[in-house]
């Protein structure tokens, strides 16, 4: 009879929808469920088996007959489980796991929850089953996780307050309720081993609540996110509207707070809409301080010069949390000029910008490149970036630079070869058009 | 001092940065000046009349720094001729270059010298004789390419110094001067 079993439903993709606070434990794949003496139903073929707190599932694979649906035994109606007994036969064997459930009056499988009959005290029958684990899964795990289950009788603790909202009643009891685990007033009573086991059930079940509830948490807050991009959104438009009016009346008040807005919003990540006016704000103000301290000792190390890349690079990985955007930089490195701070941004023809000390002087930089590049070694074959750089004591990239702006000065002139990107002194100022057969 | 061939080579030929285009202005123009006379003065000599960019040229290449000018670096000097009057492209893809180290009415100048010194102020020629004749050996006309050389005579033809007509043969047309 198809119908021996409790149905088990299933979502479209396959898998089993489970009950409120059921878990899955284990499973097994390629099991075929059988009973001892196969008069009650057909028997089940290779399909998976999922362990969870409170039930078996047995799920038919895709290959498996159509017929076979979803089957559930709940694990209150298991009432005894076999240990496996090792012997010669079974080494050759398939794993099995037997177990003997309740079997209802009307044939079919005890399930509590259909309310086929009330507590342990009905159900006489019970037929022993069988699976058979013709896959490669653990069923030696298998069965300890389903002893424990069983024991942990996670059902019940469902039913009571499952069947106790059900019924409407304050008082906890419910037809579910098996001996002497409860006490009177409805209350769990912790004795013996089943105590124990009752005890750390609690404890994860409270665990698992108070992760649900943090996940509400998160639920409400992504819910509220969207509310308050939208609250952003409003004052960003607020403030717009507000600088481009240019009311006359606008007072000092009003200013302030518009300001604080601002600031507000920078220190959240958003980025002022009123970028011209912004240049003032208080946020970046205080950050180009804090990075004109922080920059000395990089520059310093790199010889006067360092990429703004670079030090964008070290300043974050300072600061650590609270990271700064590229644009925040920018901003911060622009507002000192307007600062007496001893460092400065500048951009290179290459498009190439750095960060340098206002006492840096191009002029002496090209002393030093003109002398390295007039010496016997040079004249002949030129210097490279890397030369340049090792003689100046900076990054490569940096001297290249500095080569490049000698270069636009007319101190130096460039040789591409296969032999790669070089620098000569330039002589073509030296060279007189009508005196071309004569060496200077 | 490095030659090529007979030619005697300038010492900057071996300044490794005159073979690169400069971007600055100032070294451009120098370079470019100093290019366009070596290539007039190398092609006068060596009596070269086309240049091919895309070919080999002795000149655009120096093996002792192993440096070559780049196509963009040829193109480069080459249009700097063409803009003052001493080359032209004769393909619209500037592959192939006349240089006129004697422009085309310095030739004619030259090829009116040439009559008068010879007194052949109402004689008929060919122009194979023009370029090629006895009387001009020794003379820049000897060997002067034929292309130029019949621009040349069209100039004069032009000024009504002479009159070009089809030859008995196919392929050379004769010159009658009245000069």
């Amino acid at each position: 009879m198809a119908d021996f079993f409790s149905k088990a439903e299933v979502t479209s993709s396959g898998r089993p929808v489970l009950l409120r606070s059921e878990v899955e434990c284990h499973l097994l794949s390629s099991v075929d469920i059988e009973s001892e003496d196969n008069h009650h139903f057909y028997p089940l073929k290779s399909g998976l088996l999922i362990l969870t707190t409170h039930r078996l599932l047995w799920l038919p694979s895709s290959s498996s007959s159509s017929t076979s649906s979803a089957a559930a035994i709940p694990l209150h109606a298991i009432s005894h489980i076999f240990s496996t007994k090792k012997s010669l036969k079974s080494m050759f064997h398939s794993p099995r796991i037997r177990f003997q459930v309740l079997v209802s009056p009307d044939g079919r499988l005890f399930d509590p929850a259909s309310g086929s009959g009330s507590s342990s005290g009905s159900g006489s029958k019970s037929i022993v089953l069988t699976a058979v684990v013709r896959g490669k899964g653990d069923c030696d795990g298998f069965l300890g996780k389903l002893w424990e289950s069983w024991r942990a009788r996670a059902w019940e603790c469902n039913e009571t307050s499952g069947s106790g909202s059900g019924s409407g009643s304050g008082t906890g009891t419910s037809t579910a309720t098996s001996g002497g685990l409860y006490s009177s007033d409805g209350s769990v009573r912790m004795v013996g081993v089943a105590g124990i086991l009752r005890k750390e059930q609690e404890m994860w079940e409270s665990t698992d609540k108070s992760l649900q509830d943090a996940f509400q948490d998160l639920n409400a807050l992504m819910s509220k996110a969207k509310e308050m991009v939208m609250l952003a959104e409003k004052m960003r438009q607020k403030l717009l509207s507000g600088s481009s009016s240019q009311t006359s009346g606008a007072n000092d008040e009003d200013m302030g707070s518009k300001e604080e807005m601002q600031d507000w919003l920078l220190s959240v990540g958003i980025i002022s809409p009123v970028t011209k006016e912004s240049a003032g704000a208080l946020y970046h103000q205080q950050l180009s301080r804090q990075l004109a301290d922080f920059v000395r000792t990089p520059l310093q190390r790199a010889g006067g010069m360092i990429n703004l890349i670079d030090a964008y690079c070290l300043f974050n990985r300072a600061r650590g949390t609270e990271l700064i955007s590229p644009d925040d930089m920018l901003q911060a490195c622009s507002l000192w000029e307007k600062f007496d701070v001893p460092v400065m941004l500048r951009k290179f023809d290459s498009g190439v910008m750095v960060i340098q000390n206002k006492s840096h002087s191009d002029e002496e930089v090209f002393a030093r490149i003109k002398g390295l590049v007039t010496k016997p070694e040079a004249l002949r074959s030129g210097i490279s970036p890397s030369d340049a750089a090792i003689t100046l004591g900076i990054a490569p990239a940096m001297a290249k630079e500095h080569l490049l702006t000698a270069e636009s000065k007319g101190l130096l002139c460039r040789d591409i070869s296969p032999d790669g990107f070089r620098f000569y002194i330039n002589l073509f100022p030296e060279i007189d058009p009508r005196d071309v057969y004569l060496l200077k | 001092m490095q030659k090529l061939g007979e030619f005697k080579l300038p010492h900057f030929f071996n300044y490794p940065p005159y073979f690169t285009l400069q971007p600055v202005r100032e070294a451009r123009e120098k370079q470019v000046q100093l290019w366009k006379e070596l290539i007039l003065d190398y092609c006068r000599t060596q009596k070269i009349f086309v240049i091919g960019l895309e070919e080999e040229f002795p000149l655009f290449s120096n093996s002792v720094i192993e440096r070559t000018l780049s196509h963009e670096a040829r193109e480069a000097f080459l249009s700097a001729l063409v803009s003052e009057g001493h080359a032209e492209w004769l393909d619209k893809g500037h592959r192939k270059c006349l240089i006129l180290w004697h422009r085309i009415q310095d030739w004619a100048e030259i090829i009116l010298n040439f009559v008068k010194d010879n007194g052949f102020e109402h004689s008929v020629m060919t122009v194979e004789e023009i370029r090629s004749g006895i009387e001009s050996r020794g003379t820049e006309l000897h060997g002067i390419d034929r292309m130029i050389l019949m621009r040349a005579l069209k100039l004069l033809q032009q000024k009504g110094k002479l009159a070009i007509f089809k030859g008995t043969s196919a392929d050379d047309e004769g010159v009658k001067f009245s000069v």
